[in-house]
């Protein structure tokens, strides 16, 4: 077994890829038993300080159907200088440049250890890249204040050539041009008007090849003729100008009134942005930065009406077709998002207020583009200001971890086809040989794009086996898939990192221990948590549940041991013991639960989950949680209400949350102030431990998790109640006669419940 | 001009003075030249023993006293009312006089007329020479019907020698008629005719009515003595007289003008005299400073007192009854009762006592403070605030206005109006520009730099910000200052020639709508506004519509849009002046549309050029800027029984028939309003007027301002006739005409004035003239100069075009006559040509006028020719070098520039009193009127002789003396 797990962990370090199935069932039939489908999560850009870009562009096969990428996997004929392409056999010859290739000279990649490579490409213009911020204006002074701050760092965080532009929003919106000197100077749009990308640009004048409003006066050099120079502006050239712009930024200055919300414009604000970057740079890296402080109150995109006593919608309301504003709304956010993602741009939402932003509306933005989304309680806390700061951070090259306009390109061998991709993507509709009729997430289509992207977007990639049971894979025979990612790295230059992998076909009926053996379950609860959250986003919850369950019972009447109708005699293999908690955990989870979430919440949940790689989905589904006590060493102890002890310090990881809780003797004994004494050093040091940990995390994340540091009874202990295993509750408390752990006040079924009802159904023949 | 007629006679026309092939010929040679002013021998003993005024030789009849000023007689101070005088009788046998018939013009029998034609002959009769050698003319001179002063140094006789301009084209040869040539170098013969050769067979214009004349007499009869107000259906003096008023409970003259201090009783004796009854109002009329501008009463929380059944307000008409506790209206008769903190006892007249503490029980003009009640929402409004709207586009730009106008807004701006003894204007002000886009501007005081905030959306405007648009001026300074710095800096390179004007409008209106408040905004604009906007125009000019049924679509806006935004603009009280800067046409006739409903004033300076046009400009706006306004007014007129305001006509809107809805109004603005009987009047109570305005002053108050007003009425006609006042019937007429050019052709327009006065002449003639012949034309003293000026406005420009009248200007004038007042109809459509070089040089006084014809003019002399408008310095071809020199600082009348538009500054009498008089001229008009110089004989000529309106005009406009033929005709018409 050992050697499964390091083999998956070699290849997820190496080609940052984890399949559910490690070794593929060999045949269309056999495969759709195996109910978790064969998928990977693929990270496309994985860090890899261990792999320099090659400086020249890659071999392509010359089939035009093709057009795979040469590869370790394919045969090469060195005398010949030909290479068989290892996905539609065709014989390709060797570019002049590959005159001097043989055995013990062979280019990077038909090394097998670069089954995944960069090439930079030469070609092409390079374009700087572009930041355009949104600013919300209807904020609290201090609100506002911080935000200002935190722009204006931001300023002195960006690439010097990158160009940046300014729209404000309240009422009204306002692009500032950038360039004037004197009078500041920016157009105004109306917050209430839908306007086309055409009107947009003809209003802020991009359409005429000079507008001469502004132009350099008469002894001046003519600036170079680009019309959007008013809007978007080198940040060497205006860095004081910019500064000073934000600094002067004041509160929407129209009069609310008593009762009322103040009118925000994020619909317009975001479509003239988008307009803007549209007519201008389309398909450039750039990133729109919307940073907003409320629902959007008025105009196309509106989630509330601005009379305070009407609260904007809650998942009841929806559930109730109550929320007036939320299909028009989301309808004009998708519609931004796509034309966004047409453009290779992307959009970046950083909603910061107590109550809801409409980030269930405005989701999609930030979805589709590949843009990240932040929620936060205000501008004014270190959760924005240092998440915000962690968008500007740099990878050990010194570059920035951020890329663009991305293009993933999926190519199978013959007997796969792929059904669909989950992730920050959108479909480029690129209709293939390798592209299967059934979709799972975004489908019917070979090609995605990803129009931002960083070292952790971790994409789901699911797979069909189309090879007829009647038609064998020969025996030792290997699947392959190449996955080619175009993108524009940070440093403006085009990049395409190509990684190819191979796995081996297994015949499901006589090698079946084999394929379980090579099952990854957390790659494969991962996968099906996607299937379900992507569900969940269109469908109705509790039909996704019982589509969960449903796959979980039959996994394990697959795959579990067991006698027919005897529950006690079930068994799960190794490989797949730990796969029904992730389900029940999952369950429960904010991804799959709206309850005690507002909408706005569960957008933000789903946006991260769909994603984050591997073990930062892990922990979302189950989080972490680690025991600090006098008995020994920090230690992970199980995700269970057993695990609420007096004497422990708890530090749960729930990827969003912190939660530092004090069992109840330790907080009496911090209440009495024993840390303070010098005889009770340790305590001292144990009530540190959990803290430095909980800083490393927070250091380490982003977004950067809400930190909770709580006590036995504190409020902020439900974070912790709700996520642990309720197996003591109020019902069964002293039913199990246990001193241990601390009840937890629910109805929910507990693991233990759980489990069992999943052995009596997986071993019933009733279904 | 038409002149319908009889069937020629058989006898070839004997030339007469107005329109010699066509005109009027004596029927069958009875009288050669009969009843023809200026025919007839010397001595010649009157026809009628009513005749009078015969310097004393005929025994006055009726016992009419003389008219003071038509007589070398010392009967002046007399008053001016001619009696109703005996007519002349014709066949008197050849030369037979109508002399000395005051208002009297006899003319040959219409049998004599031939058919209607054309009168194309030359207008031009020689001047007579008068003297005081020749009685005869004296004689004639009865009334005010001409010079009757002795000599007559000022007009008409020929100065030493040069001989007169224009004079006698030759001898007076009956067949064919040679035309007049202006420029002929007269012939010195010519004068040493016989003057009764010379004007035998023509209408001598110096004995048809003098509008001269007129206006001298009047100022020396009624300029010395205070007007006071006090007496009922007084009539005031003529606008052109300088006189004071005294307010003893009318209210003055310069507020409220009538066309009759004397009004029928009754809607039938109204519709047979057709003299139209209308008051020209001019709420805020600006006064001399020696008199006082109305008090203020605060009437405290209930506000002002009112009656409770009509709602007229308390004034001195209002009778106290039941011993002060109750008054009765005067206008609708309702009792009402006096609350207890107005009580006060009455004196044994009935007059309470404290009547002379109180204005509104004494005096014909005051105001009261409004209480809440009277303002918008229940709420008292903020200060105005004045935005200034610039067009940045190329042509502004290379025109230079754009820096000029800047350049002066920076000092301009600290003479914004301010209330009575106020430090500073409470008026805030704002900025934009645009061309195809607008341009916001935060001009906040906290900040370093002004801000600009673009709209590009002009489909559907709105304001960018609240906060720092609308500011103080001494807080916001340094940034106002750096912005007016910058304007033309930006926009110095523009090639934007696209403008847009509605919108701009539109965001004007919707910033004081956002501030809540009331203003004014001033739009600087150049270009017919073809950018793709609401208000969108395309050029639509087109003169071949001119005399056809589709000419007042050239009246009309081009589309409803603006209306609609004007409707939307006086809601909220907001203002529109505009100066318009075109080059070409502009549609003024559309782009007037919302400055006119809005009460605001439009300014035009075609293909404006700094160099030239800047003082005219600068000028202009300095006292647009200035002028107290009264903001988002509502006039309403209240009547006695019996009558009642039932047409307006001015720059207002109305949205019913009765509330004149103003959203700016200023002393400059007149609205005249036109009254109807709706029952029987009183003769003993008369008719009594009311006009009240409520409206914001420039600091924000609130407030009303009451004018009354009481009239005679008469059971007879001819009490009518004695008390109208011609200038302001004619004031009323012209507006009526110019509103309905934009309904009916002009032809009909100009038909049914020419109807209407000769109706009213008519039922003069039947109902109160003696009865006399046919073949005399005689006129009511106080309408005799309807005729001329009736002339006059029929053929102007906008009801006769010239061929180098553009569209524009019709519109333009249209528009600016609508409200005028009455003094300044008078000198627009009767300009005054003032000589320069008769008068000694050290006389202090304005020389008097003479009369608007070609053949006043000398050609040895120089001449200043005003009409509100227009200020024109001719310069005769023979003036003496010496005053060429002193004038224009050149040798010879050759090397004066012809065009010039400003006086070189010379250090000497004569230059020092003609720039005098300009600059006094100017400072008479609500407009600066630009100079200029035009030499005789020079190209520019012809633009000058287009204000001679005695002369037959180029554009077929009737002289002087074949339109009072005309009207004569007409009457007789009527009458048989």
């Amino acid at each position: 077994m050992a050697t499964y797990l390091e083999f998956i962990q070699q290849n997820e370090e190496r080609d940052g890829v984890r399949f559910s199935w490690n070794v593929w069932p060999s045949s269309r039939l056999e495969a759709t038993r195996m109910v978790v489908p064969l998928a990977c999560l693929l990270t496309p850009l994985k860090e890899r300080p261990d792999l320099p870009p090659v400086q020249y562009e890659p071999v392509l096969c010359s089939r035009t159907t093709c057009k795979a990428i040469l590869n370790p996997l394919c045969q090469v004929d060195y005398r010949a200088k030909l290479w068989a392409c290892n996905f539609c056999f065709q014989r390709n010859q060797f570019p002049p440049a590959y005159t001097g290739i043989s055995e013990v000279n062979q280019p990077a990649e038909l090394m097998p250890q670069f089954s995944t490579i960069e090439y930079v490409i030469q070609r092409g213009a390079q374009s700087p890249l572009i930041f355009l911020y949104v600013v919300d204006t209807c904020l609290e002074e201090d609100d506002l204040q911080a935000l200002k701050e935190s722009l204006q760092m931001s300023l002195s965080l960006l690439p010097p050539d990158a160009l940046v532009g300014l729209i404000t929003f309240g009422r009204m919106v306002q692009v500032h041009e950038l360039s004037c000197e004197g009078i500041s100077k920016s157009y105004v749009f109306r917050g209430t008007k839908d306007l086309t990308a055409k009107q947009i640009q003809d209003m802020l004048g991009l359409t005429k090849p000079a507008m001469p409003m502004q132009q350099a006066r008469p002894g001046q050099p003519q600036e170079q003729p680009f019309v959007s120079g008013r809007f978007l502006q080198p940040i060497h050239k205006i860095d004081m100008n910019l500064t000073d712009l934000l600094g002067e930024l004041q509160r929407d200055p129209w009069p609310v009134t008593q009762g009322k919300r103040p009118l925000r414009s994020t619909g317009v604000a975001l479509s003239i942005a988008v307009g803007l970057l549209e007519g201008t740079f389309p398909n450039t890296g750039a990133r729109i930065m919307l940073f907003t402080g409320g629902p959007p109150t008025q105009g196309p995109g509106m989630v509330v009406g601005d009379e305070l006593k009407v609260p904007i919608r809650s998942w009841h309301d929806i559930e109730k077709d109550n929320a007036r504003f939320m299909k028009k709304a989301t309808k004009h956010y998708e519609m931004l998002a796509n034309r966004t993602a047409t453009n290779g741009h992307c959009i970046d939402i950083y909603a910061c207020a107590l109550d809801q932003t409409g980030l269930l509306e405005m989701k999609c933005c930030a979805n589709l583009t590949g843009g990240h989304m932040v929620m936060g309680d205000s501008f004014n806390t270190s959760l924005f200001k240092q998440t915000f700061q962690r968008i500007f951070s740099k990878d050990f090259n010194g570059d920035f971890r951020m890329a663009f306009g991305a293009t993933l390109e999926v190519k199978t061998s013959r007997e796969l086809k792929v059904a669909g991709a989950i992730g920050p993507c959108v479909s480029l509709n690129v209709k293939g040989p390798c592209v299967s009729e059934n979709e799972l997430g975004v489908g019917g289509t070979s090609q995605w794009k990803i129009c931002g992207l960083d070292p952790t977007s971790t994409l789901g990639i699911y797979f069909e086996v189309v090879n007829q049971h009647n038609a064998p894979v020969p025996q030792g025979g290997r699947g392959a898939i190449q996955f080619v990612t175009q993108y524009q790295h940070s440093s403006t230059q085009r990049r395409i990192r190509v990684t190819t992998i191979a796995r081996n076909w297994a015949d499901a009926q006589s090698q079946l221990r084999h394929i379980e053996a090579a099952f990854d379950q957390e790659a494969a609860a991962v996968l099906m948590a996607r299937l379900g959250v992507f569900r969940a986003e269109s469908e109705e919850g509790p039909d996704v549940l019982r589509w969960l369950d449903r796959q979980l019972i039959r996994l394990c009447q697959k795959f579990g041991q067991y006698n027919k109708e005897d529950p006690t005699s079930f068994r799960l293999s190794d490989s797949f013991s730990l796969y029904p908690q992730f389900m029940f955990h999952l369950r429960r989870s904010p991804f799959l639960q709206v309850f005690n979430n507002s909408p706005d919440e569960s957008s933000y949940y789903r946006h991260h989950f769909a994603r984050q790689d591997l073990t930062q989905s892990l922990i979302m589904i189950q989080p972490i949680l680690y025991s600090y006590s006098f008995q020994g060493p920090p230690e992970p102890v199980l995700l269970d209400s057993s695990s609420i002890l007096a004497d422990r310090i708890l530090l749960m990881d729930t990827f969003f949350q912190i939660v530092i809780y004090l069992g109840e003797t330790i907080a009496q004994w911090r209440k009495a102030g024993y840390q303070d004494m010098p005889e009770y050093e340790n305590f001292k040091h144990l009530l540190q431990a959990p803290l430095d940990d909980a800083q490393e995390i927070l250091q380490a994340r982003f977004p950067m998790p809400r930190y909770i540091n709580t006590e036995h009874g504190g409020s902020q202990a439900r974070f912790l109640l709700s996520k642990v295993n309720p197996s003591q509750t109020h019902n069964n408390l002293y039913a199990w006669g246990q001193e241990t752990g601390a009840p937890i006040l629910t109805d929910d079924v507990s693991l233990q419940v759980f489990m069992d009802h999943l052995k009596k159904l997986a071993v019933s023949s009733a279904c | 001009m038409q002149i319908g007629g009889a069937v020629a006679p058989a006898l070839p026309p004997v030339r007469l003075g107005y329109g010699p092939p066509t005109s009027l010929a004596p029927a069958s040679g009875s009288y050669p030249n009969s009843g023809l002013y200026g025919s007839y021998p010397q001595g010649q003993a009157p026809p009628l023993s009513q005749a009078q005024g015969h310097l004393g030789a005929q025994p006055p009849q009726r016992s009419a006293p003389p008219q003071a000023s038509g007589f070398t007689s010392p009967a002046s101070g007399g008053p001016p009312m001619p009696s109703v005088t005996g007519p002349l009788l014709p066949g008197q046998g050849f030369g037979g006089p109508s002399v000395s018939q005051p208002n009297h013009v006899s003319s040959p029998p219409p049998q004599a007329l031939p058919p209607g034609t054309q009168m194309t002959g030359p207008p031009g009769p020689p001047p007579p020479m008068h003297s005081s050698q020749q009685p005869g003319y004296q004689l004639q001179q009865n009334g005010s019907f001409g010079p009757a002063r002795g000599p007559q140094p000022n007009y008409g006789s020929p100065y030493p020698g040069a001989p007169t301009f224009g004079s006698q084209p030759g001898p007076p040869q009956p067949l064919p008629p040679k035309r007049l040539d202006p420029d002929a170098i007269p012939s010195p013969q010519l004068n040493e005719l016989p003057p009764q050769q010379k004007t035998r067979h023509r209408i001598d214009p110096d004995a048809i009515p003098s509008p001269i004349q007129v206006i001298e007499d009047d100022r020396n009869n009624r300029g010395s003595e205070p007007f006071v107000t006090g007496v009922r259906g007084q009539v005031p003096p003529l606008v052109t007289t300088n006189f004071l008023v005294k307010d003893q409970g009318n209210a003055s003259p310069r507020y409220i003008r009538c066309t009759s201090y004397n009004i029928p009783c009754t809607s039938d004796m109204a519709k047979q005299a057709q003299v139209p009854l209308a008051a020209v109002i001019k709420p805020l009329a600006r006064l001399p400073p020696e008199e006082a501008s109305p008090y203020v009463v605060d009437h405290g929380e209930s506000g002002p007192l009112r009656c409770n059944r009509c709602k007229a307000y308390m004034c001195p008409f209002m009778q106290f009854v039941e011993g002060g506790r109750r008054f009765q209206c005067c206008f609708c008769s309702c009792i009402n009762d006096v609350p207890p903190q107005y009580f006060q006892h009455l004196d044994h007249t009935g007059k309470r006592v404290d009547a002379y503490d109180r204005p509104e029980l004494s005096l014909g003009s005051y105001e009261f403070l409004a209480t809440v009640d009277y303002c918008k929402n229940n709420k008292f409004p903020s200060p105005p605030a004045f935005i200034f709207m610039i067009d940045v586009s190329y042509n502004a730009i290379r025109s230079g206005l754009v820096r000029l106008l800047c350049e002066e807004l920076k000092s301009l701006l600290d003479f914004l109006p301010r209330e009575g003894g106020a430090e500073e204007s409470a008026i805030r002000v704002g900025f934009v520009t645009y061309n195809k886009v607008l341009h916001f501007y935060n001009v906040k005081s906290s900040l370093a730099q002004p801000q600009m905030m673009v709209v590009s959306d002009v489909a559907d405007m709105f304001v960018p910000l609240l906060d720092g648009f609308l500011v103080n001026v001494s807080e916001s300074r340094a940034v106002i200052t750096s912005l007016l710095d910058q304007i033309p800096e930006m926009f110095a390179d523009t090639r934007e020639t696209e403008t847009v004007f509605a919108p701009v409008i539109q965001a004007g209106m919707e910033a004081l709508k956002a501030a809540e408040c009331a203003g004014k905004l001033f739009l600087f604009h150049t270009s017919l506004p073809i950018a793709e906007a609401p208000g969108k125009l395309k050029n639509r000019d087109d003169r071949k519509l001119i005399n056809t049924d589709k000419e007042k679509t050239l009246f009309q806006p081009q589309t409803g849009a603006y209306q609609t935004l004007a409707k939307e603009c006086v809601a909220q009280g907001c203002s529109v002046d505009l100066f318009l800067f075109p080059n070409q046409y502009v549609d003024v006739a559309t782009l007037s549309v919302v400055p006119q409903l809005t009460g605001g004033s439009v300014y035009k300076y075609a293909c404006f050029q700094v160099e030239n046009d800047q003082e005219r400009f600068l000028s202009d706006l300095r006292r647009d800027v200035q002028k107290v306004v009264g903001f988002d007014a509502v006039m309403r007129v209240r009547t006695s029984t019996g009558i009642r305001a039932v047409d307006f006509f001015g720059a207002f809107y109305m949205s019913n028939t009765t509330d004149v809805e103003l959203a700016g109004l200023d002393g400059d603005k007149t609205v005249t309003v036109e009254f109807k009987h709706d029952d029987r009047l009183n003769e003993e109570s008369g008719a009594l007027l009311q006009c009240a305005l409520l409206y914001t002053s420039c600091a924000g108050q609130r407030r009303l301002r009451i004018h009354n007003l009481a009239l005679n009425c008469c059971t007879q006609l001819a009490d009518l006739y004695r008390n109208c006042e011609t200038d302001t019937l004619i004031n009323y007429m012209a507006k009526f005409a110019y509103r309905g050019v934009l309904n009916s052709p002009v032809k009909t327009v100009r038909d049914t004035l020419i109807t209407q006065c000769a109706q009213i002449l008519a039922c003069y003639r039947k109902n109160c003239a003696s009865p006399s012949s046919a073949g005399q034309l005689i006129l009511p003293e106080c309408m005799k100069l309807l005729p001329v000026y009736l002339n006059c406005v029929l053929k102007s420009d906008v009801l006769q075009p010239g061929a180098e009248v553009t569209t524009d200007d019709r519109a333009y004038v249209r528009q600016l006559v609508t409200s005028m007042d009455v003094a300044e109809t008078n000198v627009f459509f009767y300009p005054r040509l003032l000589p320069l070089t008769k008068s000694p040089i050290e006389s202090a006084t304005e020389p008097p006028a003479v009369r608007a014809s070609e053949e006043r003019l000398s050609n040895g002399d120089i001449y200043l020719l005003e009409n509100g408008l227009n200020l024109f310095l001719w310069v005769g071809a023979s003036v003496q070098q010496g005053v060429v020199q002193s004038l224009f600082s050149v040798s010879s009348f050759s090397q004066i520039t012809s065009g010039l538009s400003v006086l070189p500054v010379l250090d000497n009498p004569l230059s020092k009193k003609v720039r005098g008089l300009i600059d006094s001229l100017r400072a008479q008009r609500s407009r600066y009127m630009k100079l200029i110089v035009v030499k005789q004989e020079d190209k520019l000529e012809m633009l000058f002789k287009h204000f001679l309106v005695e002369d037959k005009s180029l554009s077929g406009g009737a002289s002087y003396v074949d339109f009072l033929c005309h009207m004569h005709k007409e009457i007789r018409q009527l009458l048989s």
